[in-house]
């Protein structure tokens, strides 16, 4: 029975100062297939590919390879028991080639010396990249190639170490939808040689299509498994959350009043080109298109991060141009910029001296001093209004959960008075719970009167949620929808062929 | 809805906490430099000893205060530049004395050009955010110098008026005047780093630039500003250590720059940014002063002074590095 | 200037064949003015100032390629210099070879104790560097008693060694020689030598590697320290005459003649051929303005001209590579 597996941990337990990181997790993974991993943030399952991989040992239970038991005790004896794991955000050496990343750690050198064979390991190393249809040379320095490409580098190198277990943990998260297809492409001819994928995604489609089989964790526990065609999404959502979500998008009746905000033709070079769309107050545009299609770089060129080099933004009818964020913010334009952790927040401040950050002006006394029982005041307001979870405002922003760190940047955003808000994938890498919790603010805000740019990639949210639709490809607007009569293959079709259904 | 209140005020004061501090480790050493220096010699403990000693020593203080700034701005700022800075300031005000431009006139020439020098840095710096502040302040470190050299080549500029010596020697009342003005600058910056919006931005940007960005915060011109105002700062140093020598010569305050960041340093002020308070390198320059003087009491050559400050630099970021390991912030969970 | 010309050329290549370019114009400029410049002796000259400089660049860059700095090495310079001149003091029929071994030692544990400090203890490297430097400077003068140590003190052979050659090429160039020609194998042929790049490009990523991250740290400054003693050494033959002051201010110089030469100080970015030009544009520069007579006292505004317009340039480069690669894009 144990040859049916390449790999088992049963009963596994991590634990931490304070936390049971996994509890009495089990998990198989066959020969030659592909298996999900799924659950919320927080339910274990980075922990436990770092226990498959090295990087922690467990308290107790025990990894069986091949049948036979193992123990890692660091990353470099799970690597040569030929386990590879690919992550999100690929650690490799930006100012070193393709080649030395690849080889790092094994690298070739020739008989005699024992001095490093650059020609073999370039040579070896196009090779791989050739037989992953690869669109570049060894010689490339890292840190010139997008996400997929380093993802593709990391596969190869995890290939050139003769992996038969691969990792991936949530390799889609950063990837356009035609690189996701190469991607799975590139798994399944994983499996179709005889390597064994365990593959983590968020993403329901990622399992539907690729996987044999899903685990589900909850809570650091192990939940159950299922073969992928005997089980539904419901099923699989309530494994993972313990409970119905029937709602996930509030459905409230807005009151759609006049433009807000209009761009017309904007442009910047290299970025994006005649950009045209506008919002209006209550309304929520949904931003829509492939990861690098522009959207990020647009909305941040009106707001100051970036300059725009043609074309007009108006407010409120009035022509604006904002050299500064500090200038939009003060016209009444927010921004929930993409990654909270590095745009969003001062992890190490208390999450009131994060709320009021962009609001310092109005919390000075008239003497000049800032005012610190005003700042405690509003903090404590808007983690009323927004439902932080916390005990005081005084908590470190770097304590809270993910979730509630997106309430407190959206917090940020309510410390002035605000016309249009911009919010840049606000549930990306946010568990389902608090997910429904941010649609539910987003609805409050509309029905509150704010116009509201939803800049996503997910499809549900999208459609759920949104007034009127936008996709951009490349650079470029190509399709503008009301949500009412837009659908899914509608907007992957704007999202990936240019100009289609145009009204 | 649960009702929850959410705490407002800060938690009761915890004696352990506080006094566990870095700054009170300072002052335990201060004191500590006090006591072996009242032990080396007999008369230590007078008025005089408290009042009039810090003149000797003073005269760098002024620079550690925009420095702090400047270190806790983040991104890799600091300003090795300032030497330079007061000796060239100092040997352009000798020289317009020298030329015929009235004292009154100097001095304020002096603040000009120290002004000047922090202001280009401040204006490359934002010009060209990929450098790193080392190597724009580097350069201008060895530029700005040459120029002074240019001025004045290895002559000495001077014979100021007997009343430029009130600056670096005399007194209001009992305290000296660079000591009452140190006190003066000390509750200033104290009051503007810690009280203030502008304060609190530097920090901000200290710890996470992007997001201070995105916050509305004028990260470039804020930057613009500290090294502009470490300018400054080296204007009142070129003053006082002009004043107490009598003279001036291109190859004064050589070396400042890194005891100016020792002191700050010590004081708590990390140079990765973001950290570090008013009181901490206040403490420091009182610390280094003290014994440098001590020492010197004791005959204690001036290089015996420099191995010390060594250790105590090395000691006092190795016990900030244990303390603060126990409680150090964690990025947060995703 | 259309710089379209160089096109397919990396950032990288195309900033040393501007160094080199630069390197060419004033060496042009500086012979028009004297013929003097472009003779064999002159050239010599240069080599041999270079060659300090050069050898103290090679220990910099391998320290700035982990994202490190080393303030230290000029009071290392000193202090292994005047222990070397009190040695050869006290027992002048030593050979010199004894006294490179002694300097280098010297140097080595130094660097060694700095290494520790920074990879063991986690102490920032500006700040245990600049402890260092007052620790090791204040030794030298305890050391010396504050005095000097003066040619009369020195054995001749020791002196003579700075002007001595083998086979007609000065010793100092010879030595320069030997130790770019081991750090350029060292540094890209040998593993070793690549986790140093690797641990300042990426040093998260170099622990999870399984690269001994404290090792090489504590490594590349040891050899630092080494290359100091040995310059120290160096120093000390070449002035005839060691001092507590020697070196003061060297560091800066170094570090001065690694940036412009392309090591980047943020880690993980330098090759050899930038660090030789750098340091020969520094050469040349120091040897040049005598000889179009300009004064003395305008060296080291010049240098620091120099620098800063270096460091400005790289960036206006960079940002016009970056905008062409902008423009490119088909949108």
């Amino acid at each position: 029975m144990s040859d049916e597996y390449i790999l088992e941990l049963k009963n596994i337990t991590k634990v931490f100062p304070g936390v049971r990181a996994l509890d009495c997790v089990s998990f198989s993974l066959r020969r030659g297939e592909i298996h999900a991993l799924m659950g919320e943030n927080g339910a274990g399952k980075s922990t436990f590919i770092k226990v498959i991989t090295g990087v922690h040992q467990p308290e107790e239970g025990e990894i069986l390879l091949d049948g036979k038991i193992v123990h890692f005790r660091n990353p470099v004896d799970a690597q040569k028991a030929g386990i590879a794991a690919i992550y999100q955000h690929v650690t490799c050496y930006p100012s070193l080639s393709v080649a030395e990343n690849m080889f790092l750690g094994h690298e070739l050198v020739t008989s005699k010396v024992k001095r490093l064979d650059w020609k073999k390991m370039y040579r070896e190393a196009d090779e791989w990249l050739e037989k992953l249809h690869a669109n570049f040379k060894s010689d490339v320095e890292m840190g010139n190639l997008s996400v997929a490409q380093q993802q593709l580098v990391e596969i190869a190198k995890a290939l050139s170490m003769n992996a038969r277990i691969i990792i991936m943990d949530e390799p889609t998260a950063a990837l356009t939808e035609h690189e996701s297809e190469e991607l799975y492409a590139i798994t399944e001819r994983l499996r179709d040689t005889g390597h064994s994928v365990i593959f983590i995604s968020h993403r329901m489609e990622d399992t539907e299509r690729l996987a044999g089989r899903v685990t589900v964790f909850r809570d650091s526990k192990f939940i159950g498994v299922w073969d992928v065609k005997d089980v539904t999404r419901a099923q699989l959502v309530k494994a993972m959350v313990g409970r119905e979500i029937t709602q996930m998008f509030p459905k409230k009746k807005v009151n759609i009043g006049a433009t807000v905000l209009e761009i017309s033709h904007l442009g910047r070079t290299g970025y994006f080109k005649d950009v045209s769309f506008s919002v209006r107050s209550g309304e929520i545009l949904a931003l829509t298109g492939l990861v690098g299609a522009g959207r990020t770089e647009v909305c941040e060129s009106i707001y100051g991060v970036t300059a725009y080099d043609e074309g007009c933004v108006k407010l409120n009818g009035k022509v604006v141009r904002f050299n500064h964020p500090a200038e939009a913010i003060a016209a009444g334009f927010g921004y929930l910029p993409e990654d909270r952790q590095k745009e969003g927040l001062v992890l190490q401040w208390e999450l009131s001296k994060n709320i009021t950050l962009p609001a310092l002006q109005q919390i000075k006394k008239r003497s000049g001093f800032l005012d610190v029982k005003k700042e405690n005041h509003i903090a404590g307001q808007l983690c009323s209004e927004l439902m932080v979870k916390t005990p005081s405002v005084f908590e470190a922003a770097s304590l809270l959960s993910g979730g509630n760190q997106q309430k407190i940047v959206v917090g940020k955003l309510l410390t002035t008075p605000k016309k249009i808000l911009v919010l840049d994938e606000p549930t990306k890498g946010v568990d389902v719970g608090a997910k429904a919790a941010i649609y539910e603010i987003i609805g409050n805000l509309a029905e509150k009167g704010y116009a509201i740019i939803l800049i996503s990639s997910e499809m549900p949210e999208v459609l759920g949620i949104s007034d009127r639709i936008v996709v951009m490809k490349d650079g470029r607007v190509t399709a503008e929808f009301e949500t009412a009569q837009a659908d899914q293959n509608k907007i992957l079709k704007a999202a990936m062929i240019e100009g289609v259904d145009k009204k | 809805m649960e009702n929850r209140r959410i705490i407002l005020e800060e938690k009761k004061w915890n004696p352990r906490t506080f006094f566990f501090q870095w700054e009170w480790m300072l002052v335990a050493l201060l004191l500590l430099v006090h006591i072996l220096n009242g032990i080396a010699s007999p008369y230590y403990f007078s008025v005089d000893t408290f009042l009039s000693t810090p003149m000797s020593f003073l005269d760098q203080a002024f620079i550690v205060f925009p420095m702090m700034l400047v270190l806790i701005s983040g991104n890799g700022n600091i300003d090795i530049s300032v030497g330079s800075t007061v000796a060239l300031s100092s040997v352009i005000m000798g020289v317009s004395y020298n030329h015929g431009i009235p004292m009154g006139a100097s001095i304020f020439i002096c603040f000009f050009i120290a002004t000047l020098c922090g202001f280009i840095n401040g204006c490359i710096l934002v010009k060209f955010p990929e450098l790193p502040a080392m190597i724009v302040t580097l350069s201008t470190m060895i530029l700005y110098r040459g120029i002074a050299y240019i001025v004045l080549q290895n002559q000495a500029a001077g014979k100021f008026p007997s009343w430029f010596d009130y600056f670096g020697w005399g007194y209001v009342g009992p305290i000296p005047f660079i000591f009452l003005m140190f006190i003066v600058c000390a509750v200033i910056y104290g009051i503007v780093i810690h009280k203030t919006a502008f304060g609190r931005s530097v920090y901000a940007i200290g710890n996470n630039r992007t997001a201070a960005l995105y916050s509305g915060i004028k990260t470039s011109r804020l930057t613009l500003i500290i090294f502009t105002l470490t300018g400054f700062m080296s204007g009142f140093t070129a003053l006082f250590l002009t004043s107490r020598m009598g003279s001036t010569r291109p190859n004064i305050a050589s070396g400042y720059e890194l005891d100016v960041i020792a002191m700050a340093v010590l004081g708590g002020v990390s140079t990765d940014g973001g950290k570090g308070r008013i009181w901490g390198p206040i403490l420091s320059i009182f610390i280094i002063g003290y014994m440098q003087y001590g020492l010197g009491l004791l005959n204690q050559s001036a290089q015996v002074v420099m191995i010390i400050l060594g250790f105590l630099l090395i000691g006092s970021v190795l016990v900030q590095e244990i303390h603060i390991g126990k409680n150090r912030v964690l990025p947060g969970r995703k | 200037m259309n710089l379209s010309v160089f096109k397919d050329k990396k950032p990288g290549s195309f900033r040393e064949l501007g160094l080199l370019a630069f390197i060419v114009v004033i060496s042009l400029l500086v012979e028009i003015r004297n013929p003097m410049f472009f003779t064999l002796s002159n050239l010599e000259d240069i080599g041999v100032n270079t060659a300090i400089l050069s050898i103290l660049a090679v220990g910099m860059m391998m320290v700035l390629l982990t994202a490190g700095i080393d303030l230290s090495i000029g009071a290392t310079i000193a202090f292994s210099g005047m222990c070397v001149a009190l040695t050869l003091e006290a027992h002048p029929e030593l050979p010199v070879g004894v006294a490179l071994v002694e300097g280098i030692l010297l140097g080595a544990v130094i660097g060694l104790i700095l290494g520790i400090f920074i990879s063991r203890f986690n102490i920032l490297p500006i700040i245990a560097s600049l402890g260092m430097m007052d620790i090791v400077r204040g030794f030298t003068y305890v050391v010396s008693k504050s005095k000097w140590v003066s040619a009369y003190q020195m054995p001749d052979d020791f002196k003579n060694f700075a002007t001595g050659n083998i086979f007609g090429i000065s010793n100092f160039i010879i030595i320069a020689i030997i130790v770019y020609v081991c750090f350029f194998y060292f540094i890209n042929y040998t593993k070793v030598g690549r986790w140093i790049y690797a641990v300042g490009s990426n040093p998260a990523a170099a622990k999870i590697s399984g690269i001994p991250k404290r090792r090489v740290i504590a490594l590349v400054y040891m050899l630092m320290g080494a290359l100091a003693g040995l310059a120290g050494v160096l120093w000390v033959s070449k002035y005839a005459s060691a001092q507590g002051n020697t070196a003061e201010g060297e560091e800066m110089s170094v570090i001065a003649a690694c940036v412009i030469g392309g090591v980047s100080i943020t880690g993980g970015r330098g090759k050899v051929s930038g660090l030789i030009l750098g340091c020969l544009l520094f050469g040349i520069l120091d040897n040049a303005l005598p000889l179009i007579n300009v004064s003395p006292f305008w060296q080291k505004a010049i240098q620091g001209a120099v620098i800063l317009t270096a460091v400005v340039a790289n960036a206006v480069i960079r940002r016009q590579s970056d905008l062409k690669a902008l423009k490119s894009r088909k949108i």
